[in-house]
This record gives structure tokens, sequence and C-alpha cells, in this order.
């Protein structure tokens, strides 16, 4: 299998805190790949860190073969990776159409932009209802429709999600991780940020367990899943 | 003049010297949205503005409206090289640290000035030859014809750009969520460079423009209409780009009114009172929403 993404001992610090002490990953092409632990156990950490907003102070992370730490946060979207920060942080005070275009900001293709706006509207299809509302009016679910959406506008081909199910009633829930098996299908590599251990193990390939900055468990979701240790901690026995 | 003339004769006044107002407020409600930085330096920028104009005019006879172009492209450019130098080091130092640096950028520019060009004011020449134009009986010149009309169509290219082009929603991610803005592919450093650019040159139209009004330049000009285009940036709301205007206009009207129809030495304190009075009940001002969002 073709590793995509490889995530190299890392170590980050925010100022004297020890955030993430030395985790290594791997995510192969065409995988999803999920990521749980309880709360400030490193998750967001770790996502942010791939996406340059956070510099480790040792250790490399290399994206097709080309080493993307210390590269600059924009410059990696650029290169492929799109993330849905936690909290969906949409631009509240512009138009759904906006977010959407903001999320293409790097690309030019006019006529590619245009089929995967399509795209974006097919799998969230209230976007496309809404266009012209302000992204700060939506729903909670559709926040995070809109913040997939906006991320898929960069036609990356490794897509970070930190926790998607945040917030959301299980209905909703079930049909982000619908769209999430999708998006995949569709060629869109994923790692997978959770809290929701059950969900996201039920739709992952592979799973890395983090607890305080440091990767416990690793391995096959569906044995993961299954394993008593992961039960007990995160699957509610 | 009956009272109702006097009333309107100062709303025109009101409305030129607040035209000025709202040219330098854009600045400081632009670059306050997109760093949260009080932009000290920011009526300093103004005055070299009217200086570049000056220069323009005078040594290379150059009319109006190209100087006031060029005035705005060297003064742009000169607020881009300040971000670049004093602001962007500090992205991530305390704000007071940066807002200290305002205040010296803001001491650089007067004192380099001064040594350049002497503290003396320097007369703007009369490149407009007087013409009043009388309706019914209002007195209109074409120096405040010229300053409405000119604020207008910078205002509504800024509003073009801001809401319609690329750069502009760029503007608007990195105001709202730097780092979300960042996500998207969004250099924010190239757009914090351009925000600056574009808040110095509308500072510099209002400098040339200043300059053609009242005739006078000198290197502290820019202290008291940037205190006051602070003022009327906090009127309409700090961070809106609306506000900023509607702050100035009704600013320079309020003044206008003061001076007109109380005493002309009152005219800086009713600007204060203002202030005080938005910090006391409104401090989002009119234009802001009473949550802490920002544009
Ligand atoms: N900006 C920050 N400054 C200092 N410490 C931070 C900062 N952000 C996170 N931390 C710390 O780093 C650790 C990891 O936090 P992180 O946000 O990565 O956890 P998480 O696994 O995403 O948690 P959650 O599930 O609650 O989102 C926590 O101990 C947290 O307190
Ligand atoms: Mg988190």
């Amino acid at each position: 299998m073709e590793t995509m993404l490889k995530v190299d001992d890392i170590n980050v610090y925010y100022g004297a805190i020890h955030a993430i002490k030395g985790i290594s990953l791997e995510v192969n092409k065409g995988e999803i790949v999920t990521l749980i632990g309880a709360n400030g156990a490193g998750k967001s950490t770790t996502l942010r860190t791939i996406s340059g907003l956070l510099k480790p102070k040792t250790g490399t992370i290399t994206f097709e073969d080309e080493v993307i730490s210390g590269t600059a946060a924009h410059k990696i979207v650029e290169v492929g990776v799109s993330q849905v920060p936690e909290g969906r942080r949409v631009f509240s005070n512009m138009t759904v159409m906006e977010n959407l275009e903001m999320g293409a900001y790097i690309r030019n293709d006019k006529s590619q932009i245009k089929l995967d706006l399509d795209k974006v509207f097919h799998h969230f299809p209230r976007l496309a209802e809404r266009k012209k509302q302000e992204a700060g009016t939506l729903s909670g679910g559709e926040q995070q429709m809109l913040a997939m959406g906006r991320a898929l506008m960069s036609a990356p081909r490794l897509l970070l999600l930190d926790e998607p199910s945040m917030g959301l009633a299980p209905l909703l829930i079930k049909e982000i991780f619908e769209i999430i098996k999708d998006i995949n299908k569709e060629g869109t590599t994923v790692l997978l940020v959770e809290q929701n251990a059950n969900m996201a193990l039920s739709i992952a390939n592979r799973a890395y367990v983090l607890e305080t900055g440091q990767i416990s468990l690793s391995g096959d979701a569906k044995e993961l899943a299954a394993s008593e240790e992961v039960r007990k901690a995160y699957l509610g026995g | 003049m009956g009272i109702m003339d006097q009333f309107f004769q100062q709303l025109i006044n009101g409305i030129s010297l607040g035209s000025i107002y709202a040219l330098i407020a854009l600045g400081y409600t632009m670059v306050y949205g997109i760093m949260k930085l009080i932009n000290f330096a920011h009526g300093d920028i103004y005055m070299v503005g009217g200086y570049v104009g000056f220069f323009c005019i005078t040594i290379m006879h150059l009319p109006v409206l190209p100087a006031l172009v060029i005035s705005m492209v060297l003064t742009g450019l000169l607020g881009i090289l300040i971000e670049r130098i004093a602001y962007r080091p500090l992205r991530s130092a305390p704000r007071l640290s940066v807002l200290i640096t305002a205040i010296g950028v803001s001491f650089f520019l007067e004192y380099t000035m001064m040594y350049f060009v002497t503290p003396q004011p320097r007369t703007f020449p009369h490149i407009l030859s007087d013409v009043a134009y009388h309706i019914g009986p209002f007195v209109v010149n074409n120096q405040q014809i010229m300053i409405f009309a000119i604020t207008i169509i910078l205002m509504a290219l800024l509003t073009y750009i801001v809401q319609f082009t690329k750069t502009g929603k760029a503007m608007r991610a990195v105001s709202f969520d730097t780092e979300a803005a960042q996500l998207m592919g969004i250099n924010a450093n190239r757009i914090i460079s351009f925000t600056f650019g574009i808040g110095s040159a509308l500072a510099a139209a209002a400098g040339v423009l200043v300059g053609i009004y009242y005739n006078s330049i000198d290197p502290l000009m820019g202290i008291m209409p940037g205190l006051k285009a602070f003022v009327a940036a906090v009127l309409g709301g700090i961070g809106i780009l609306p506000g900023a205007a509607a702050g100035g206009i009704i600013l320079g009207i309020v003044e206008a009114l003061v001076s007109g129809f109380i005493s002309s030495t009152f005219r800086d304190a009713a600007a204060f009172a203002i202030l005080i009075l938005v910090l006391l009940f409104k401090p989002t001002g009119l234009l802001g929403k009473n949550t802490n969002e920002k544009v």
C-alpha cells in the first residue's frame, strides 16, 4: 500500500507544555484512518501540526514524499491537505457561497471549480438551498456541512476532519458519517479525529488511540473496536 | 442669513470635513479589523500623503488627479513597508507591545518628516481656481464638491474590492478568523500587507484633499485628524467599514455645527465628547452588534 501521510516521531509544545510526545502514524492512500482519544489527549494538536498551524519541535511530517513540517500553513493546502477544524470555524460574516469560494481560494481552474461545487452540493443539498444565507445563521449541522464542503473545494487528496460529530444529534451524525464514507469512496483519503469512538471505528480502516500526547494502541479498526481495552475506555463497556 | 440657512451651510462644510475623516477612519478600521491593532501612526501616514501630493504639484507640476494617484500609490507602499518592518515581527507579541510600537512609528514619521521638510507649514498652491456655486441661499465651492466626489468614488471602489474581489473576500476571511483563513490556503501576511496598503492610500488621498482645501500642510498635521478619525471609527463601530464612513461624516457635521453655532473653540471638545458618550453607551459603535463580533 502506498503511504500518503507519514508522521514521524513528532514532539509539539505550547510554550512549556509538552502536548505531543513522540507520535508516529501513517495514512495510506485511499484509507479512512481515525485518531481517537479523550479530551485533551492531543488530537487537535496533531491535526493542527499536520496542517502547519503548529510546528513540531522535533520529528518530521511527510506528505507524498514531500517533507511538510516547516511549510507554512497556507502552502500545505496547495500540497493537497485540507482540514475541517474543530468547531467548524466557518466565516460567519460571509455567505455560504462566499465560504465555498474561500475554500477554492488556491485554485484558478474555473470549470473544474464549478464541477467540485456541484459535487459539494450533491453531498450537501442543504447548502445549495442556502447559497446566499450568511454562514453565521446556519444551524450547527449545516455549519458542519459547510465546513466540510469548504474544505473539499480545495480538491484535497487528504482530508483532515476534527470531530465532525461534535454537538450534533445522532441522526445527523449518521448522515455526516455516511457522507464521509462517500467522499472517501470518490477518492479522498481521510484522517478522522473523533471522541465518538463507536462511529469513528465503524467507518475507519485503521485506528490510533491517543492518550496524553502518546499513541497507546493502534491497528485495524474492527479489531480495536472489539478489543477489551478500547471497549472499556472509549466505548462505554 | 436665517438660522436654517446657516444650518444647511454648516452641513455642507461638515460633509466636506467629514469626508476627510471618513477616508482616514476607513484605514483605521480596516487595520483594526484584520490585526486588532490601533495603528496610531495612521494620522502620520495621512500627513506623508499630503506632502507627497504637495511635491507632486509644486515640483513636478502635476495636476490634481495625477498627484492624488501618485500620492496614494507611494504612501500605500510606505504603509506596506511600515507593516513589514515594524508590525510583522510582533505578530505573536502582546498587544501592548504592538501599540507602543505604533506610537513609536508615529513619532518616527513626524520627526523624520520634520528633518527633511522643516517644521514650517507649507502653503499648498492654489491649483483650483475658486468657483462658488450658489444653490438657493447656500454656497458650495468646487473644492468641497471635489472632496465629496473623490471620497464617494474611493468608497465605492473600496466597497467593490471588499465585497466582490477574491482578495477582498480573503480580507474579510482573515479579519474574521486568521487561522481558518490560512486553512483555506490564504497567505494571511500578504492580505495584511494589502490591507495596510489600501488603508494608507485612502489616508494619503485625505492628506492631499486637505492640502487643497485648507491650503496648508505641516509635519504634525496628522495628529488631530488622526485622533478624530479614530473617534469616527469607534463611533461607527471599529472594524466595520460602513461604520467608519458614517462615523466620519457624522463627526464632521457635528464639528461644523458646533463651530458655527457655538464656538470653534469647542470643536475638538465635541469630537472627544462623542468618543466618551459612545464608549459609555454603545461601546460597539453605531453599526456594531452588541456581541464582540468582528467584521
Ligand atoms: N493554545 C494552547 N495553549 C496551551 N495549551 C494548549 C493549547 N491548546 C491545547 N493545549 C493543551 O494541549 C493538550 C492537547 O490539547 P488538544 O486540543 O490537542 O486535545 P484534543 O485531544 O483535541 O481534545 P478535545 O477532544 O477536547 O478537543 C491539552 O492538554 C491542552 O490543554
Ligand atoms: Mg480537539
